[in-house]
C-alpha cells in the first residue's frame, strides 16, 4: 500500500503524519511538493495540518488553488482514498473535495487540548477499526474550526450519514459545553457523499503510540491503511 | 482601471468577530449598535480590459478564489 503526503508553504505536520502512516503500515509514505502537477501512483492522499501560505485570505483558500490539488481532485473522483486534518480538512471544504467550510471559532480564541469525540460510523473506509458509539480523546489545536454548512446542505449531510465524528463530553452526550469551537451540529468530520474524501480538524496522528499520549487516533489509520493493503 | 470587491459572509452564517466588534462598541459607550458584520475589502487594479471583460473576469475571481461561496457573498464595483 502507498500513502502520498502532500505539503504546502506552512504545513509543520506532515513528520507527525509520517511516523502514524509508517508506524501503522510499516512503509514510508511519499511525500508530495504542492507544486508537483500529479501524484505518485498511490492508494491514500493525505493533506496534513499546519498554516498553510500563512492562512492568508481564508484558511486553505490559497493551497487549494495549487497545482498538486487538481490532481487530487481528478484523481478523488476516480475513487482514491483522500484525507484531510486540520489545515487539511480546510484546503479540501476550499477545494470544494468536502461540503462545508470552517469558520472562526466560536470565542475567537485559538484551542490547543484534548477534546472527546464520538464515532457515528464504523463502517465506513476511514472508521471500520472503531466501533460505533465509542469515545475517543483527541487533541485540537485550530483557530478556524467551527464547522459550517446551511440548512440544505446539512440535512443533506445527516440524512447521507456522511458525519463521522462529533464533539462530545466525556461519555459521549452531546452538549454545548463538550462542543469545543460552536461546530454545527457538532460536527467534528465528515465524508464525501460517495465515500472516499475525508476530513477532521482533530490530530488523530498525534495519537499513535501508547508512549506518546495514547492510541486513540491509530484506528483511524488502520481502517484506511489495512484497507488499502 | 481599478476595482473594488466586496466579501462578506452570507446572512445567517455566524460571524463571532462582528459579533465581538459588537460587544466592544457597546463597552466604549456607543448606544444602538445592534450588529456588527464584518467583511474583506479587495482593491485590485487590471490592465488590459473593457469593463465588461473585467468584470467577467472579477467574477471569476470571486468564485474561484476571493469568495468561499459557501459562506461567503461578494459585490463588483469596477471604478472607469
Amino acid at each position: 500500500m502507498k500513502t502520498a503526503i502532500v505539503i504546502f508553504p506552512g504545513i509543520n505536520r506532515e513528520r507527525d503524519m509520517a511516523r502514524a502512516v509508517k508506524t501503522v503500515s510499516g512503509s514510508d509514505p511519499v511525500m508530495v511538493w504542492h507544486q508537483e502537477t500529479s501524484l505518485p501512483k498511490c492508494d491514500v492522499a493525505i493533506v496534513p495540518g499546519g498554516f498553510s501560505f500563512g492562512d492568508y485570505l481564508r484558511c486553505g483558500a490559497i493551497a487549494a488553488q495549487s497545482p498538486i490539488m487538481a490532481d487530487i481532485a481528478r484523481e478523488a473522483d476516480k475513487g482514491l482514498t483522500v484525507i484531510g486534518i486540520c489545515n487539511g480538512f480546510q484546503i479540501l471544504t476550499e477545494a470544494r473535495l468536502l461540503p462545508g467550510s470552517l469558520l472562526r471559532n466560536r470565542d475567537l480564541r485559538f484551542l490547543c487540548k484534548d477534546t472527546y469525540l464520538r464515532v457515528e460510523r464504523a463502517d465506513t473506509r476511514f472508521t471500520r477499526a472503531y466501533e460505533q458509539g465509542q469515545v475517543l480523546c483527541v487533541p485540537i489545536a485550530h483557530g478556524e474550526g467551527n464547522y459550517f454548512a446551511d440548512e440544505d446542505e446539512l440535512t443533506k449531510l445527516e440524512g447521507e450519514g456522511q458525519v463521522l465524528f462529533r464533539y462530545c463530553e466525556q461519555f459521549g452526550t452531546l452538549s454545548e459545553s463538550g462542543n469545543p469551537n460552536g461546530s454545527i451540529n457538532h460536527i467534528a468530520g465528515v465524508m464525501n457523499q460517495a465515500g472516499n474524501v475525508f476530513g477532521m480538524m482533530p490530530h488523530p496522528e498525534d495519537l499513535i503510540d501508547p508512549t506518546r499520549g495514547g492510541t486513540d487516533g491509530r484506528a483511524l489509520f488502520e481502517s484506511v491503511l489495512e484497507r488499502a493493503a | 482601471m481599478k476595482a473594488v470587491v466586496h466579501v462578506m459572509l452570507k446572512p445567517g452564517v455566524l460571524d463571532p468577530q462582528g459579533k465581538a466588534i459588537c460587544h466592544a462598541l457597546d463597552h466604549m459607550g456607543f448606544d444602538g449598535v445592534e450588529e456588527v458584520r464584518q467583511g474583506k475589502v479587495f482593491e485590485i487594479e487590471l490592465k488590459g480590459r473593457d469593463a465588461a471583460t473585467a468584470k467577467h473576469d472579477l467574477d471569476a475571481m470571486c468564485r474561484r478564489l476571493l469568495a468561499n461561496t459557501v459562506i461567503e457573498s461578494y459585490t463588483i464595483d469596477v471604478e472607469s
